[in-house]
């Protein structure tokens, strides 16, 4: 090595020495503890007692649990493709060349702004059953029809869609991400898929959507890797207690209780690495999925 | 009579142009409408008086208007006080996020050494894992360090960096040219001046987004405060309305949503005043993440 070499392996090191030190403290050490107590019965409170798989046994044996896994399962299920199509939808309407798209731009982006406490507060109150404004409007619409507009957050077939629906309104987020997507699709290719007579589908499908794949694709791991994690929203929703009847107990919040509620702090840490584990499985599957699917221009 | 036809061919294109864009516009206001809904139903309610918040159909201007709601709200809670601890963890991580963040990031993106990319993968490898993996031992550690109830565990950990900071920093300090650090460590600059005097004052638009993000994320932060603070005197405003409306049993929605606007506000203020960095900034974190 010579001199510089030295001088330089030195000075990056030290630049990067506060995060070095801060990986191991806050990351590393957490991780290795976080393995070892989910072999243990471990309540911080007391010193952590081995039990060997126990916790794992346990977890396969507990009917919460699973009913926590279907439903983090059904929401991501949901809200992943409705948020995907939505977001791009919205970004293409935008990149028309309409007039006004700063300003529509703006309007579907302040939701997504809006702190989680206060839009489940404020969603609780407009899906209320009997006082609730989303019903007022949904009646007469469903009237005709012989139907009622469902007590959203009081049944256990719609409490899971309604916390979709409020998630949802965030959308706008995304699709700022998308539009700038489209802004740079090259002008280029539109105008000569318009010289071969292409229709309007034929570009969205063999120009556009191939070339903001790469978008769609780390848009698409990112919010899986979120909605496999929801809590705040229910949460607060729910006053932490995930009903009606569980049905909006979701993975993260069955996590946190055993933790902090019921101080089960090994149980939490060995459902933590199923969520990893679960987590890794799926974006992987993501990437088989997209693989030669995911074009990225200039490699 | 060519030109005719070319001309009644350009008002029929013109017209039709037209009738698409006049659709578009008709989906983009109802789009508008339904998002824009809530905000504004949210603001309708908080100036209505109780007995109007129940009417149907609903009134959206409400008779009289009644902005004691807003007092009645920062009166039920401490909200001054919730709002000051809030405003005191989202600065000093977000000061503590952006230094560290920039130091780590120069350390890849500035300076050769050896291992640096296999160090690099190991940055990018630590944002797959979710929070809970690291939740409970996190705890256990700084109730060690007696920090359970204070500030310091939604804080001091910013100071450090985070893998995804880290990774958008570097991707802008590499498009710095080289030439500027060379010509200045000819100059005899060290490492230190290069990175203080010549790479951050270039990098104030990223700077800006990772701050504006930070200081966004802990302002809306629940789960964080939920786990680390205690005492109530401690709680932050997203803990603060939680607590409120479960005192209040889900009743006085009026003042709910007064409580909710208050802290709503000053982040879409921050936003229209900072609107080109924050577009950029989601762009940024968006399609290079």
């Amino acid at each position: 090595m010579t001199r510089g070499e030295r001088r330089n392996l030195r000075n990056g090191l030290l630049f990067i020495a506060p995060w070095v030190i801060g990986l191991s403290a806050f990351v590393a050490c957490p991780i290795a503890a976080s393995i070892w107590y989910g072999l243990c019965d471990y309540s911080v409170l007391k010193p952590a007692v081995y039990v060997g798989a126990d916790n794992y046994v346990e977890l396969a044996q507990d009917p919460v649990f699973w009913q926590s896994l279907r439903n983090t399962l059904y929401f991501a299920a949901l809200y992943l493709p409705l948020s995907t199509i939505l977001a791009i939808a919205l970004a293409l309407l935008l990149n028309t060349g309409v007039r006004g798209m700063a300003v529509y731009r703006t309007v579907f982006f302040l939701p997504s702004l809006t702190p989680m406490i206060a839009l489940a507060i404020l969603w609780m109150w407009m899906l209320n059953g009997e006082y609730g404004v989303v019903n007022h409007f949904l009646n007469p619409l469903l009237a005709p029809l012989g139907l009622k507009a469902p007590d959203w957050l009081q049944t256990t077939t719609w409490a899971k869609p309604a916390i979709v629906l409020m998630s949802l309104w965030g959308v706008g987020h995304a699709m700022v991400i998308y539009l700038a997507a489209l802004q740079d699709v090259p002008r280029q290719l539109y105008e000569a898929a318009d010289i071969d007579g292409a229709s309007w589908f034929a570009k969205l499908r063999h120009v556009t959507v191939p070339l903001i794949s790469p978008v769609i694709f780390f848009n698409v791991v990112m919010g899986l890797i979120g909605a496999l994690q929801v809590f705040a929203l229910p949460y607060v929703v729910t006053g932490g207690m995930g009903g009606p009847a569980r049905s909006t107990t979701f993975y993260a919040m069955y996590l946190y209780n055993n933790a902090f509620k019921y101080l089960r702090m090994g149980y939490a840490c060995a459902m933590a690495w199923i969520l990893f584990l679960i987590v890794l499985g799926l974006t992987l599957a993501v990437m088989r999925i997209s693989r030669g699917r995911v074009y990225y221009a200039g490699t | 009579m060519l030109e005719r036809d070319t001309q009644t061919e350009r008002n029929r294109r013109f017209a039709r142009g037209n009738r698409r864009s006049l659709l578009i516009h008709a989906v983009l206001l109802v789009g508008s409408f339904v998002f824009l809904f809530p905000l504004a139903w949210m603001i309708s309610t908080s100036l209505k008086p109780i007995e109007q918040t129940m009417i149907m159909p609903p009134k959206w201007i409400p008779e009289p208007v009644r902005f004691l709601n807003y007092l009645n709200a920062v009166n039920y809670i401490p909200f001054f006080l919730y709002a000051r601890n809030t405003l005191t963890i989202c600065i000093l991580s977000t000061a503590g996020m952006v230094l560290g963040s920039s130091l780590a990031a120069y350390g890849f993106a500035r300076i050769d050494w050896r291992g640096r990319n296999i160090v690099f993968v190991i940055v990018l490898a630590t944002m797959m894992i979710p929070f809970p993996v690291t939740m409970v031992p996190l705890y256990g550690i700084f109730r060690w360090l007696h920090w359970i109830g204070t500030f310091r565990p939604l804080w001091v950990p910013a100071w450090f960096g985070n893998a995804f900071n880290i990774f958008l920093l570097r991707q802008f300090f590499m498009t710095i040219p080289k030439e500027l650090s060379d010509s200045a460590r000819i100059d005899g600059c060290s490492e230190w001046a290069i990175f203080r005097r010549v790479v951050l004052p270039l990098s104030r638009p990223a700077l800006a987004v990772v701050a504006l993000f930070h200081f966004m994320y802990h302002w809306n932060d629940f789960m964080g405060p939920l786990i680390y603070l205690i005492d109530q005197k401690t709680f932050t405003l997203s803990l603060g309305l939680q607590f409120y409306q479960s005192q209040h049993g889900g009743t006085e929605w009026n003042m709910l949503m007064a409580a909710s606007t208050l802290v709503v506000l000053p982040i879409i203020a921050l936003f229209f005043l900072t609107q080109k960095t924050f577009i950029q900034g989601i762009t940024m974190t968006g399609l290079k993440g």
